[in-house]
Parts: C-alpha cells; sequence; structure tokens
C-alpha cells in the first residue's frame, strides 16, 4: 500500500523540497489508511482536519466537516430544541411529558442514588464487620460469615447486568448458530432439512419464548447451590433462541457461495475435511458470518429489555418496568433515560461489531 | 459492650439459621410497609438474615416464584396461601405464621360512573355522601348499561384475592351479581351482571383510564393515585364493607419452612418487630415510614400518595378528605396474629362463589385453616421477643384457640361466626350454599 514510501527512499539525496513533499505523501497515506476506521467509529469528521492540516484545500474540506460533524450536530440540537417545546404540551395523569431538561435533571438523581446506594453498601458491611468481631469476642471458634450487600441494584448495576446477559445469550447462539451454519452451508440437503425450521423459528418474539424458557430452565435447572440465577439464564436463552437466525443464515449463506475453484483446489490437494473447513471455509466466509453476527447482537439487545420487562429478571428492562408500575412524578423521565441509555449502547455494541467487521472484510462493510 | 452495668436486656443470641440469604418477592403496595421496614431499621440483620427484597410483577409471577424455590418467602394475599393449598390454581402446599396487616383496600369507579352514581346516593345534611356507600347506589348503572348491552367490567387483582371477595361482597350486598366460578368455567363470570377481571395494582389506574374498566378494588397507593390523577372516584374502603379485616400475610412454601424452621422463626421476629414499630405511639413513625415507603425499590408513588392513607386519613372525592385512623393496621388489635377464623373466612367466600366447586363439612375448613395458617410459629416468635425485652406479653393473643369472637361489623350486617363456615354460608341472599354448584344456583334463581 505505501509503497511510493520505500521507492522515494531510494533516490538520490533529495532536496529539501523533496523531503517535505515525501513527508506529506506518507502523512496522506496515513490518513488514508486511518479513514475506513474513523469512518466505522463514527469518528469521521476528523479526517478532513487532518487533511487540512495537512495542507489539502481548505474549502473543500470544510464542506466535508461541515457534513460529517456540523450537520448531525445541528440535528441532534433541532430535536432537542423540538422535544422540549412539545413535550410540556402532553399532560399524562403522571404530569407531562418530561422535557431534556428533566431528563438530565434525572441523570442527575439516578447518578445521587447510586452514590447513595454505595455509601448504604458501606455502612452494611460496617455493621457485619462489627457484629463478626462481637461474635468473635464472645466465641472465639465461632463461624463468621460474610455476606454481600442486599440492597438494591443501582441504575448502573443494572446497566452491567444488561450487558453481561446479552453477551451471554450472544455467545451461546453464536456458538450454536456458527457451526450449524457451516453444516447447512456445505451440504444442500441438510440446507433443505433445517430451512423451513429457521423460516419458522426466525420470527417468533421474544414474549412468545418466554414462558416456555422460564418453565424449561425451572424444570432442569435445579441445584442447591446455582452457578446462576435462574432468572439470568432465562432471559440468556430467551436472548439466544431471538438472535442466533441472522447469524445462522448468513453463515449459511457465506459457506454456500464460496468459490467453487476454492474448493476443488482442496479437493485436488486432499485436505482432511478439517482443514479444508478451517483454511478454505472459515476465512472466505468470515465477512458473512460477521454481518449475520452484528444483525444478531442487535437483535438481542432489543429482545433482551423486553424478556426482563416480561420476567422481571434484573436489569434495565426490569429497571423500566419498575419506575411505570411506580408511577411517581418522576417515573417517565427516569424511563426516558432509560430509553436514550437502551439507544446509544445499542448504537455502540453496533459500531463495534462494525468495526470488527470491517477487519475481517479488509475495509468494505457490506 | 457495658452490657452487664445497663438494664438493657442482654443481645440475644442469633437462631442458628439453616439459610441466612434470603429472596423475598413483594407487590409495590403500602402494605408491603413491615417488608421495607424490617429491612431499613435493620430487624432482618439484627436476626442474622441478608435480606433481598424484589418487587414482582403480578401475584402469579410471585405465587409461583415462592412455590418453584427463586423466592424464599413473599408478602402474599391471604387467599394464595389457602388457594394453593386446595388446589385453586397452581396446587402446591404453601403456609403462612405472619398476617401483615388489616384493612387498606378501597374501591374505585371512574368519574363517569360516579356522576351517574351520585345521584342514588344519600346525601347528608352537610350536602355530603353519607357513608358506607352501598353498590345499592350502583345498581341503576349496571342496569342502564346491561339494557344498553354494554357489559359492565370491573378489575380486581387475582382470583383468590381479598380484593375480589370484598368487591364481590359489596355487589352482592348491593343485589349486583359479580357471577359464579365453576369446575369447567374459571372465569368467575357465570350469571354475573358486573364482570370481574384481573388486572395487576399498579396498572389499575392507567387500565381504568384506557376505559378497559369502569371500577376497581385494589390496595393503596392505588386508589387515591387516581383521586390525585383526578380519574376517578374511591367510594368505599374494605374497613366498611368489613371492619378490621384481615389483608395480606406473610407466606412461605412448606417445604421451604420443613427445611429452614430457624429462618422461618427469625424472619418472622423481624416481621413482628417492624409491625411493632409501624403502629408505636399513635403511628408516630408513619411519616418515616411513607418516606422510606416512597423510595422506588419499594412503592415508588409519591409520597403525598401514600401519605394520604398511611397517615389516617382517605380522600373520596377530590376534596371529601375523612379520617379513617384504622384504614392501615399492622399491629393493633392483634392484627399480625394468623387466626383460624380469618383464614375459614377466605374459604367460605371460595365455596360461595364456586372457587370451592362442592360442599364440604365445617371439618374440612378448620382442616385447611390449621394446615395452612401456623400460629404456632406466630407465638414462639414472640416468645423469644417477649425474652429479648423487644415485645410487650400483652401485645399477643396467648391462649387464644385461633377463633375470633363472631364478628358483627360487616356492611350487610350478616354476622360471621368461623366456628360455623357452613351455616355462614346459608345466610347470604347471592351465593351458593350446600350442595348448589354454580350451574344450579343459576337456574334457580331464575
Amino acid at each position: 500500500m505505501s509503497e511510493a514510501a520505500t521507492l522515494t527512499g531510494e533516490q538520490a539525496p533529495e532536496t529539501k523540497e523533496q523531503q517535505r513533499e515525501a513527508r506529506r505523501s506518507r502523512f496522506h497515506a496515513r490518513i488514508n489508511r486511518a479513514t475506513p476506521y474513523l469512518n466505522v467509529t463514527g469518528l469521521g469528521w476528523i479526517v478532513p482536519l487532518m487533511k487540512i492540516i495537512g495542507g489539502e484545500s481548505p474549502k473543500a474540506q470544510l464542506g466535508e466537516f461541515w457534513r460529517l460533524l456540523i450537520v448531525p450536530l445541528l440535528a441532534i440540537g433541532l430535536f432537542l430544541a423540538t422535544w422540549g417545546a412539545l413535550a410540556p404540551q402532553i399532560q399524562t395523569s403522571l404530569g407531562e411529558i418530561p422535557g431534556p431538561a428533566l431528563v438530565g435533571q434525572q441523570v442527575v438523581n439516578l447518578y445521587d442514588e447510586h452514590v447513595e446506594e454505595r455509601l448504604k453498601a458501606e455502612a452494611f458491611y460496617e455493621r457485619q464487620e462489627k457484629r463478626n468481631a462481637r461474635k468473635l469476642a464472645k466465641n472465639p471458634d465461632a463461624k463468621t460469615k460474610w455476606r454481600q450487600y442486599t440492597g438494591k441494584p443501582t441504575y448502573f448495576d443494572q446497566i452491567v447486568t444488561s450487558l453481561i446477559t446479552v453477551f451471554t445469550g450472544f455467545l451461546i447462539g453464536s456458538l450454536v448458530a456458527i457451526p450449524l451454519g457451516v453444516v447447512c452451508g456445505l451440504s444442500k440437503t441438510l440446507n433443505a432439512a433445517f430451512n423451513p425450521l429457521i423460516q419458522i423459528f426466525k420470527p417468533v418474539s421474544p414474549l412468545a419464548w418466554l414462558p416456555l424458557v422460564t418453565m424449561v430452565v425451572s424444570a432442569l435447572y435445579v441445584s442447591d447451590d446455582p452457578m446462576f440465577e435462574k432468572a439470568f439464564l432465562t432471559s440468556a436463552i430467551t436472548v439466544t433462541l431471538c438472535s442466533l437466525w441472522p447469524t445462522l443464515i448468513n453463515t449459511a449463506v457465506g459457506v454456500a457461495s464460496i468459490d467453487k475453484d476454492l474448493m476443488n483446489v482442496g479437493r485436488v490437494l486432499q485436505l482432511t475435511w478439517w482443514t479444508r473447513i478451517t483454511k478454505l471455509v472459515m476465512p472466505s466466509s468470515l465477512p458473512y458470518i460477521f454481518t449475520g453476527l452484528r444483525l444478531s447482537l442487535g437483535v438481542g439487545w432489543m429482545v433482551l429489555i423486553a424478556a426482563e420487562m416480561l420476567a422481571q429478571n434484573p436489569g434495565l428492562g426490569k429497571f423500566v418496568w419498575d419506575e411505570f408500575q411506580n408511577g411517581s412524578s418522576q417515573s417517565l423521565a427516569k424511563i426516558m433515560v432509560a430509553v436514550f441509555t437502551i439507544g446509544i449502547i445499542g448504537f455502540v455494541l453496533d459500531r463495534v461489531m462494525l468495526a470488527m467487521q470491517a477487519m475481517v472484510s479488509h475495509g468494505e462493510v457490506r | 459492650m457495658m452490657g452487664l452495668l445497663g438494664s438493657k436486656p442482654v443481645l440475644a443470641e442469633e437462631l442458628p439459621v439453616e439459610k441466612d440469604e434470603l429472596k423475598l418477592g413483594f407487590i409495590k403496595l403500602t402494605d408491603m410497609a413491615p417488608l421495607a421496614i424490617a429491612y431499613e431499621k435493620g430487624f432482618f440483620e439484627d436476626e442474622g438474615l441478608y435480606v433481598t427484597l424484589e418487587p414482582q410483577a403480578n401475584w402469579k409471577v410471585l405465587l409461583d416464584r415462592v412455590i418453584s424455590g427463586e423466592l424464599d418467602g413473599a408478602h402474599m394475599l391471604a387467599g394464595q396461601p389457602l388457594g394453593a393449598t386446595i388446589g385453586f390454581g397452581t396446587k402446591s402446599e404453601v403456609i403462612t405464621a405472619f398476617s401483615m396487616d388489616l384493612n387498606g383496600n378501597g374501591i374505585t369507579v371512574s368519574n363517569e360512573i360516579w356522576k351517574e352514581m351520585k345521584k342514588h346516593v344519600p346525601k347528608g345534611s352537610d350536602g355530603k355522601p353519607v357513608h358506607p356507600i352501598k353498590a345499592d347506589a350502583l345498581k341503576p348503572v349496571v342496569d342502564a348499561y346491561r339494557a344498553e348491552g354494554k357489559p359492565f367490567n370491573m378489575g380486581m387483582v387475582f382470583p383468590v384475592s381479598t380484593h375480589n371477595y370484598e368487591l364481590r361482597y359489596w355487589l352482592a350486598a348491593g343485589g349486583i351479581h359479580p357471577g359464579f366460578y365453576s369446575k369447567t368455567d374459571t372465569s368467575g363470570q357465570i350469571g354475573a351482571e358486573a364482570l370481574l377481571s384481573v388486572t395487576p395494582p399498579p396498572q389499575m389506574p392507567a387500565t381504568m383510564e384506557a376505559g378497559t374498566i369502569y371500577g376497581y378494588c385494589v390496595g393503596e397507593p392505588w386508589n387515591q393515585q387516581a383521586v390525585f390523577k383526578g380519574i376517578g372516584v374511591p367510594v368505599v374502603t374494605d374497613y366498611e364493607i368489613w371492619k378490621n379485616n384481615p389483608e395480606k400475610v406473610f407466606g412461605v412454601s412448606r417445604k421451604w419452612a420443613d427445611a429452614n424452621p430457624n429462618s422461618h422463626l427469625a424472619l418472622v421476629k423481624a416481621l413482628i418487630r417492624a409491625a411493632i414499630w409501624l403502629d408505636e405511639n399513635q403511628n408516630a413513625n408513619r411519616p418515616e415510614a411513607v418516606k422510606i415507603l416512597s423510595k422506588s425499590e419499594y412503592v415508588g408513588a409519591d409520597s403525598e400518595v401514600i401519605a394520604n392513607s398511611m397517615t389516617g386519613t382517605f380522600e373520596y372525592e377530590k376534596g371529601d378528605k375523612r379520617d379513617v385512623p384504622d384504614f392501615n393496621v399492622f399491629f393493633r388489635y392483634f392484627a399480625t396474629y394468623p387466626y383460624y377464623s380469618d383464614a375459614i373466612w377466605y374459604l367460605t367466600q371460595m365455596r360461595r362463589w364456586g372457587q370451592i366447586t362442592d360442599e364440604k363439612p365445617d371439618s374440612w375448613f378448620h382442616e385447611v385453616a390449621k394446615k395452612v395458617y401456623r400460629p404456632e410459629i406466630y407465638l414462639k416468635a414472640a416468645e423469644l421477643l417477649i425474652a429479648e425485652g423487644k415485645a410487650n406479653k400483652a401485645d399477643f393473643p396467648f391462649g387464644t384457640d385461633g377463633y375470633r369472637a363472631p364478628q358483627k361489623h360487616f356492611i350487610d350486617n350478616i354476622v360471621y361466626d368461623g366456628h360455623q363456615p357452613n351455616q355462614y354460608l346459608g345466610k347470604f341472599p347471592i351465593g351458593l350454599k350446600g350442595k348448589q354448584t354454580a350451574e344450579q344456583a343459576i337456574t334457580a334463581s331464575r
């Protein structure tokens, strides 16, 4: 890619002018290389700025910069203004729909609650220490116990819980979907066998799976000292059931569309089946697989919130539902905070997957 | 430290609890207060229990999770342990050794219905409606709806809930048939003039606002919420339907109680202390309790809504605030003692409306009550507290046979004696008696 630079290096000693030229072209090459990654991570607006520094015509680059950063910011500003103006017009029985200011206030409020809860937790541990010390003073051989804080999970705890759950479900889903997809892609017969099932299960809503999953988990996951909470498993498995389809379908398509010549080469070289899978099939279908994974994670995140809401499993969904049930004058604003949190996390997850996809498919994002 | 010098009782030995990390479920209602107080005031911790309180989506989920063992115990409707044990709905043995409170519910109707109803409510000299408002005033409204062929829908919180029986009691006392259950039809709407269906408490106001139901019977704060939101009018409290009626219990599965007797005992101890705290010095602690309950992890409604009933007043029509000092009773009048007669009253209502499909002898009622209600555990906890100096002997009904004296204060003036359930059932003009089934009763009344 940057062979130009190495070529210039072999020439006779250059003038200052030439050196500067070389530096500039190196700089450009670097910018151009970085561009797809910056675009993927949503930092594309840095590129025109760098180019201006690199000495390109500011006018054209400023246009780019305007389009990439200023316009979106203006749009967000306009949205906030419209929302702020329209929200107070709607009176619900929980008071007016909160505007941006009230929602911002609740962000602060939720953070304060988080801090307060942490203080309570510290007090709890202190009391526990004291109790244990008292016990030991009475009887040096007494068994003391150390227990986790039992208070409510704060908003930030709920976010972490949701993320752990969605990734668990997504991971299980991927472990099932990718091998199955490879098998379906390689064999037309198997594909024909699985296809109707996939088509039937794909559109099923998480809310329909949930009661079934709950019952099955309750029946099968019985142990005195469970490693995972039942609720966590229920949510994760529901995510799995809803999110594995895009990965499965994309993997099958990716594997099926491998260049026939490649497969023939594999046959000629008499590669083992396993080598063929790892050396030929997987690498060439990776872009497809990652496209599937990205879709799956998006679906999984959406499904998770619904599952948590219905099953009352810990996480953001439960937070929303609890607030709705509370019906206090702050509830709506808190729910809005959750809506934005869910949206922003979903966006970040998507970008992360997009970046990974870009890496495996050499910058071209399907 | 100076325990030997002070006159304070020596710190009691913690019970050797079998399980100390417990998860207890509750529904967002004011009467979950004993749980919140026992947690916030450290009563659970004093017993060496590390309790997590978890709000549940609805009564069904709560009960299923107690039965499946996901929850160690929960704030339950008095009818739930009884219903589960006799197999109405989910069949599984659930017991209770602690009754959580008395009263605390109300019946609310939408503004529209109230406007119609008000025409038939007698007025006092001050121009205000005379209380208690009876369902007689609602009857013409229901009849008008039925004449137009519109179903008259009302909400209650669960088939075996206090609210279902109270709403039915109130309607039937005013001559409105609330419908029967039968073996084959568990909708509870056989022959009904008012159609009752289940809605989770926190969604009651929203459901009424949406016009799906015209009224409901629910615990606080969801009646006062309707007044605050201006969407409905509470017409009667359950205190007026049946003075000092038992409302919620703390239920655990029998399997759990057998495996963890000491944990159970410790829980009951902590809950009794919380109940004492809630009622001591003429409700002096109620404002603090309201503040705790309004936190989002407990009831979460605005504190002024919760305060309305918790501090001894109740607002009916907007501006018509009346004193109901005993609207929420947590400890007075032996509120926390699990009386067999309370259990039997619920069983009679289950029979009255056909949830118990066949005639049962009196002995059956007494047996079921003794299977589910466990005063012996309660009294053991009380004795421990008295020994620790945390409670007074006079506050517990030691020596009772488990039956309250015949109770007279019902809205229709029918007297209830827990010793004779079948005789009691015979007194109701609307309801199954003797060998009747729902279908027979409907044909007989035509």
